[in-house]
């Protein structure tokens, strides 16, 4: 029960992001003129077509836009999971992908946690935290499983390490799986619409659970959305995308300052806000109908 | 004891359920019905009455148990031949599609041939007749083991390895904590389902290959319960064919719940779900 090697270890990391180094904070992703074709060339779908757009560090970046628009597209591509077609992605002064390097190796440095979950059902929660730095050979086993109790404990998960991940609610599922994301000290969370299976009240708890871990931990995050209030309250920065072939039609800086709470939802600023995203939204959702475009 | 006080308990919730009652009157009336239609000569069935005596009589004739052990024997060497090269085979097949390449093929040519099929094939090729029966056995029980593998490790989540990638596992580290415990559940489903065909195959082997003399039974060569029911026929003892299809019966019963214990027991993040 003696969390203080963990914490140790940890508190470097959390000198590194106290307010007075802010100009050395890493993680900003740079998408340059990126884009993506499906199938062969000449006939191929064009998912994402001339994007680009940045993913500042230490801050979170919030990706809406109609359904099946590319915007998973563009976070398989930063997280080495698929090619792109052209274009560069880079994160810091580190070329992900771009010319002769159609497809990033996946690393620790950007972890994915997935819309419908991706904790191993056949590892325990202690086992599936502690997993990323055992496999890295960055920690021994059991300095591994420590620092997995610090963190479950940091995040109030507490008593659930010998449960399987089948035996927790699916909202506890994703703060396990966001605790073993950060195990690995990512530059970059990648989060794709990680609560779109959760009702609105769980989802509330979520996103105050994800906004208490950045606000510790200041890990850049890109997330991707449909749900605008959730974009709002949430993101630093809003990215608005056309419908197929996917860009950035408009990019919203929500200047509402951190720690957010779900006070902020009333308030008149973050009405406007809403107002001018609905807006823009649905001007591309309408197209995308039109284009006879199916909801998925 | 917890353990103690947990089967008491359970025991009182199996007699207060109505499921139980039902099953067992369900059971007794069809032995009931079975002794009727014996008596009255509407079956030619032994009544269940005879077979009783006859089977607490074998209960103490150590040639029955002979037949027991042998059957016993020949199922399990087999299907732990199945399993031991069943599960790399078909993992290997799921991992590799080169090595998927050049052995499917073959291996889908020669999976319809029913393993009876083989019992000429096997007695000549192989050099002793027990083995020959061991053979057909592992047959029966190694076409499904490898098609379930194949099956649980291809349709593993693809989120799954990309989480792992990202991680930062090798390709050692996906083999072996994700593809590896991610086919458990399939290897076990092949396994339960493969002894059970063991089990078929077992007693058809015996009957067709035959023991040595009759009366010999449980001699050398041959035996086994498929042999003890051929051998009653050929004897004209009808209540002895009855206890040895129920000796199979519960000899595939017990194979299959032990089977299932223990892919509980590899699989704890299966259970209550």
């Amino acid at each position: 029960m003696n969390y203080e090697p963990a914490r140790s270890r940890g508190s470097p990391d959390l000198a590194a992001n106290a307010p007075g180094a802010q100009e050395r904070r890493t993680g900003a992703i740079r998408i340059a003129n990126v884009v993506k074709i499906y199938g062969s060339e000449g006939a191929g779908i064009r998912a994402v077509d001339d994007c680009t757009f940045d993913v500042p560090a230490g801050k979170i970046t919030v990706v809406v836009g109609p359904s099946g628009c590319g915007k998973t597209t563009l976070l398989n591509a930063i997280a080495g999971f698929h090619s792109i077609s052209s274009g560069t992605i880079y994160l810091d002064d580190t070329l992900l992908c771009g010319p002769g390097r159609p497809q990033a190796d996946p690393g620790p440095d950007r972890i994915v946690v997935f819309q419908n979950g991706a904790l191993f059902p056949w590892k325990t929660i202690i086992d599936n935290v502690s997993f990323g730095p055992i496999v890295q050979g960055r920690l021994t086993r059991k300095e591994s499983i420590e620092k997995a109790r610090f963190m479950l404990a940091e995040s109030g998960l507490r008593n659930l390490e010998s449960n399987y991940p089948g035996e927790i609610s699916s909202g506890m599922r994703r703060r396990v799986e966001i605790a073993r994301a950060l195990m690995n000290d990512p530059k970059v969370l990648l989060l794709d619409e990680p609560y779109r299976a959760l009702d609105s009240l769980t989802k509330s708890v979520m996103h105050e659970a994800l906004l208490e871990t950045f606000d510790r931990n200041q890990v850049t995050i890109f997330f991707i959305t449909h749900d605008l209030e959730e974009a709002i309250f949430l993101g630093d920065h809003v990215v608005i995308m056309t419908t197929r072939p996917c860009r950035p039609k408009k990019i919203l800086t929500v200047d509402i300052p951190h720690p957010r709470d779900y006070s902020i939802l009333t308030a008149k600023r973050f009405r406007e806000y809403l107002d001018e995203t609905v807006e823009a939204v649905h001007e591309e959702a309408l197209k995308a109908f039109a284009a006879g475009e199916r909801e998925r | 004891m917890p353990t103690a006080v947990a089967f008491t308990k359970r025991a009182s919730q199996l007699l207060g359920s109505v499921t139980f009652w039902r099953g067992t009157v369900a059971i007794v009336a069809f032995i009931l019905i079975w002794e009727i239609a014996s008596r009255t000569g509407l079956s030619r069935v032994p009544a269940p009455s005879g077979v009783v005596l006859t089977f607490n009589d074998l209960m103490r004739d150590p040639s029955y148990w002979f037949s027991w052990y042998l059957s016993v024997r020949r199922v399990f060497t087999g299907f732990i031949a199945a399993m031991l090269l069943g599960i790399p085979l078909g993992l290997g097949m799921a991992v590799s599609r080169t090595f998927y390449g050049i052995s499917f093929p073959v291996f889908e040519v020669l999976r319809p041939i029913p393993p009876l099929a083989w019992v000429p094939a096997a007695i000549i090729f192989w050099p002793t007749q027990e083995l020959s029966i061991m053979f057909v056995t592992f047959l029966g029980a190694f076409y499904t083991v490898v098609i379930n593998v194949i099956g649980g490790a291809q349709t593993i989540d693809v989120r799954y390895f990309q989480a792992a990638r990202s991680m930062g596992s090798s390709g050692w580290d996906i083999f072996r904590r994700i593809i590896l415990p991610a086919t458990i559940p399939s290897i076990v489903v092949g396994a339960t389902v493969g002894i059970g065909i063991a089990w078929a195959v077992v007693v058809a082997a015996e009957m067709i290959s035959g023991g040595g003399s009759a009366g010999s039974m449980g001699g050398a060569k041959g035996g086994g319960l498929g042999f003890f029911i051929w051998n009653s026929y050929v004897g004209g003892s009808y209540t002895q064919i009855v206890v040895g299809m129920i000796s199979i019966g519960i000899a595939g019963y017990i194979s299959s719940a032990l089977l299932r214990k223990m892919g509980e027991m590899v699989t704890p993040w299966l259970r209550d779900q």
